[in-house]
């Protein structure tokens, strides 16, 4: 009875919904105040009900209802109970209802945030989410419902893939989809600033803080994804291309060229219809990301086991919600009029360079993971595009776009000598080129190739020109100066991050070691100045697995650092193997072993793993994302907002400001 | 130089970047392509020698081989309607077995046996590569015909 009210409820919020998408847009359009007051129950309403939903949800699974099907195909009684809830997201239905989830909270958010608007905006807002949420709902209500019953019920559940019974799936799932979804809040703001058919500064200052709030959890679910594959199913590589990871990286390139684009409109009023387009193509890409790991035409972890019908229904979604954007944005973008022009050196030609390379990164991983679609769907025989390609052509924009990055921060807005510039940059660059020198002959005594030499050169530039002006500050001790307001320290760390990132990635993939190793019990593998000492393997038993358990001695200079203890699973209801490699994690260095395969006479196949600075690929990560945190809570927004509001009841104070 | 002339500078310094880049992604992507062969068609001769592919199917029973204390394994994979003997040295994914879907990534050598340099087996003992699930439906059709 009870999964049927969470059914009942996900109709009950469809019904809201329609009318959070009827009322608020028709009464913004005709000027009916009254219909437009519907925009903020409805949506309080929708959220309810879809929250409703999904409790109603978890709560089949705590109690290993198996009579729901989803819940028998995902989940088994022998599980430990955190996984019983990270399992409602598990499956397909279940990962659809927590994306619902978080579009209504975020309409909530933007509801409750947004006061200050105006109320035609506001409606507008509102009214382009609910179309979103009408969308999805009718998807998970027509192709996918969680709630549907398996009658007989089974005696017991199909378990969770054990490949997902992990901490970092709890929690990766929904950081990933509050940043995918939440672009399409300023999807949302673009539609309102296209129907209403104006947009100011003041817009961008409205949606600036969203779209941050965003992507900064687009790039900490992302990070947490590439940290999950690395030591749950990567054998240690921590990014593969795969088409579902290049899905969720392809509207964070597009979010973070729009992050920047905003910046531009809203200091200067310009780059207006571009930053528009560039925030549907972000959220397109959100929703091209579903589709891929929806509709089953790719083959990948994430791909959960599907039909045609749903593929065919996100395509329409897909069609209907970009589909429909692009054309008003045909109809309407040029009454988005520029507020001037800019000069070749200036904050803003950076900005534009910046927005044009990401974009050029965005069409290189396109490419690259719809090419095999496209030829396969034309019948013209089975491709992939591997690594190689994205490694390679990656590295065309990106390089010269780190390379910008640090000079663009140091450019001031509307114009500056060229001269002035290169002064201004010149002691960072010797800085910058002296500390990559130190790193090479130093710490890493040599290059493997020039690229080492590049990425080392470029990563400390990024790190030294955005801690440049920081730093200068704090050593000349001039306290008169206005300190640095928060968005300027988001904007320092977020450039730091990348830096940390790029050193990161270079030092990994340059000096980095894994080898392969037939070993017997006693053998010893020395790697990278570490000794290995394979002591043999016993048996173990988990909660709900049976596992072997290899023993490993790593000594340097004959010094005993740790002993590392890889595991081979056998998850005892899918009986599927699973390696549980064992890591020994560090700032410096990674150390990482896992055993392979039994090769008989007590010998294993063994990968071990030398990863040098491999933790400041997510490190840089979170920098990046807490730099995010810092611009969204800069004093401006909010500021900004409570101005407005006194702006709009008492209109004579608003020049004060 | 007025605003107007940087502004077309700077255009066209985009506009020959994209050129640029556009030509060497396009480059690399023509080199990078990895085609996808089923057994038949490697029999057919239709796989190339000079570079690598990818081919897939089943590993038929009881063709595991591996001499005690090696990394180095052989296997054959089958589309039912012909085989191939592969060879693959290192850590094997943990879903690899006899009667499973397998896709392999190397080249094929003169006495026609494939050379494995990358093995994937999907994490799911259910799943079939989709690739793998074709290329059966192809030898079954091609049988019944």
């Amino acid at each position: 009875m009870i999964p049927e009210l969470g059914q009942f409820a996900l109709i009950l919020a469809l019904g809201l919904s329609l009318i959070q998408v009827a009322l608020p847009l028709a009464g913004a359009t005709v000027g009916r105040a009254d219909w437009m007051a519907y925009a903020r129950p409805m949506a309080a309403g929708q959220f309810v009900f879809i929250a409703a939903a999904f409790a109603i949800l978890a709560r089949s699974f705590l109690s290993d209802d198996f009579s729901v099907s989803f819940v028998a195909a995902h989940s088994n009684s022998a599980l430990p109970w955190a996984y019983k809830l990270a399992a409602v997201w598990g499956g397909h239905e279940g990962s659809l209802l927590l994306w619902l989830l978080i579009l209504a909270a975020w309409t909530l958010a933007v509801a409750f945030g947004s006061r200050s608007l105006p109320d035609v905006y506001a409606a507008r807002v509102i009214g382009v989410l609910g179309i979103v949420t009408v969308g999805m709902l009718l998807f998970t209500l027509l192709t996918s419902n969680p709630f549907d019953r398996a009658l007989p019920p089974p005696a017991d559940g199909n378990d969770l893939n054990p490949l997902l019974q992990d901490p970092a799936l709890v929690i990766h799932p929904p950081i990933l989809y509050a940043g995918y979804v939440g672009l399409s809040v300023p999807f949302a703001f673009a539609i309102a600033a296209l129907l209403s058919g104006s947009l100011d500064k003041r817009w961008a200052r409205w949606t600036r803080p969203w779209t941050i709030a965003a992507w900064l959890f687009l790039t900490i679910g992302i990070a947490l994804g590439s940290w999950w594959a690395y030591y749950e199913l990567g054998w240690g590589g921590w990014w593969f291309w795969d088409p579902v990871e290049n899905a969720s990286f392809m509207p964070w390139l597009a979010g973070t060229a729009l992050i920047h684009s905003l910046a531009v409109t809203e200091r200067r009023g310009i780059f207006k219809s571009w930053t528009v387009l560039l925030a549907i193509a972000a959220f397109s890409l959100s929703l091209l990301g579903t589709f891929l790991v929806r509709s089953g035409v790719l083959i990948s972890v994430h791909a959960f086991a599907s039909d045609p019908e749903r593929g065919m229904f996100i395509l329409l979604l897909l069609s209907t919600i970009s589909g429909g954007a692009l054309l008003l944005y045909a109809i309407r973008a040029k009454r988005l009029e520029a507020e001037g022009g800019f000069r070749l050196v200036s904050r803003e030609a950076f900005l534009l360079l910046n927005n044009i390379l990401l974009i050029v990164a965005t069409g290189v991983v396109l490419l690259g993971t719809l090419y095999p679609l496209f030829l396969d769907a034309l019948g013209l025989g089975t491709v992939s595009v591997g690594p190689p390609y994205f490694n390679s052509v990656f590295l065309i924009p990106m390089l010269p776009l780190a390379v910008l990055l640090g000079a663009g921060m140091h450019a001031s807005w509307l114009t500056m000598q060229g001269n002035a510039l290169l002064q201004k940059l010149a002691p960072a660059a010797v800085v910058a080129l002296l500390g990559a020198l130190a790193l090479l002959l130093l710490v890493f005594r040599g290059a493997e190739s020039a690229m080492t030499a590049i990425g080392l050169i470029v990563g400390s530039w990024v790190v030294v020109t955005a801690l440049w002006d920081p730093l200068r500050r704090g050593f000349s001790g001039d306290r008169s100066r206005i300190p640095l307001s928060r968005a300027q320290w988001g904007m320092t760390l977020a450039h730091l991050g990348v830096g940390l990132f790029i050193l990161g990635v270079t030092v990994t993939s340059s000096y980095g070691i894994e080898s392969d190793n037939a070993m017997q019990p006693g053998d010893m593998v020395e790697i990278a100045g570490y000794e290995f000492e394979f002591r043999g393997t016993r048996e173990v038993e988990g909660v709900n697995y049976d596992a072997y358990e290899g023993e490993f001695a790593v000594r340097r200079d004959g010094r005993l650092m740790t002993v590392l203890a890889p595991q081979k699973r056998i998850y005892r209801v899918q009986t599927s193997p699973m390696t549980e490699a064992a890591i020994d994690p560090g700032l410096s260095r990674d150390l990482f072993v896992a055993l392979g395969d039994p090769l008989g006479g007590g010998a294993w196949s063994v990968r071990i793993q030398y990863k040098p600075m491999l933790r400041f690929i997510w490190l840089g990560a979170l920098v990046m994302a807490f730099g995010g945190l810092l611009a969204a809570s800069d004093r401006r927004y909010w500021l900004a907002r409570r101005e407005v509001r006194s702006a709009a009841g008492v209109p004579q104070t608003a020049e004060s400001a | 130089m007025t605003p107007r002339r940087q502004r077309m500078v700077l255009i066209g310094l985009v506009v020959a970047g994209v050129a640029v880049s556009a030509a060497l992604a396009l480059q690399a992507f023509r080199e990078n392509v990895l085609f996808f062969f089923s057994p038949s068609e490697v029999a057919a001769g239709e796989a190339p020698i000079e570079r690598g592919f990818r081919i897939g199917g089943m590993v038929v029973d009881g063709s595991v081989e591996r001499e005690t204390g090696s990394l180095t394994v052989s296997f054959v994979v089958t589309d039912f309607a012909h085989s191939i003997p592969v060879s693959y040295t290192g850590v094997l994914p943990d879903l690899f077995g006899e009667g499973q879907g397998v896709v392999a990534r190397g080249y094929l050598n003169a006495d026609g046996s494939f050379t494995a340099e990358e093995v994937l087996a999907k994490h799911d003992e259910n799943y079939m590569p989709p690739e793998v699930a074709e290329a059966l439906e192809r030898a079954r059709s091609a049988e019944a015909r």
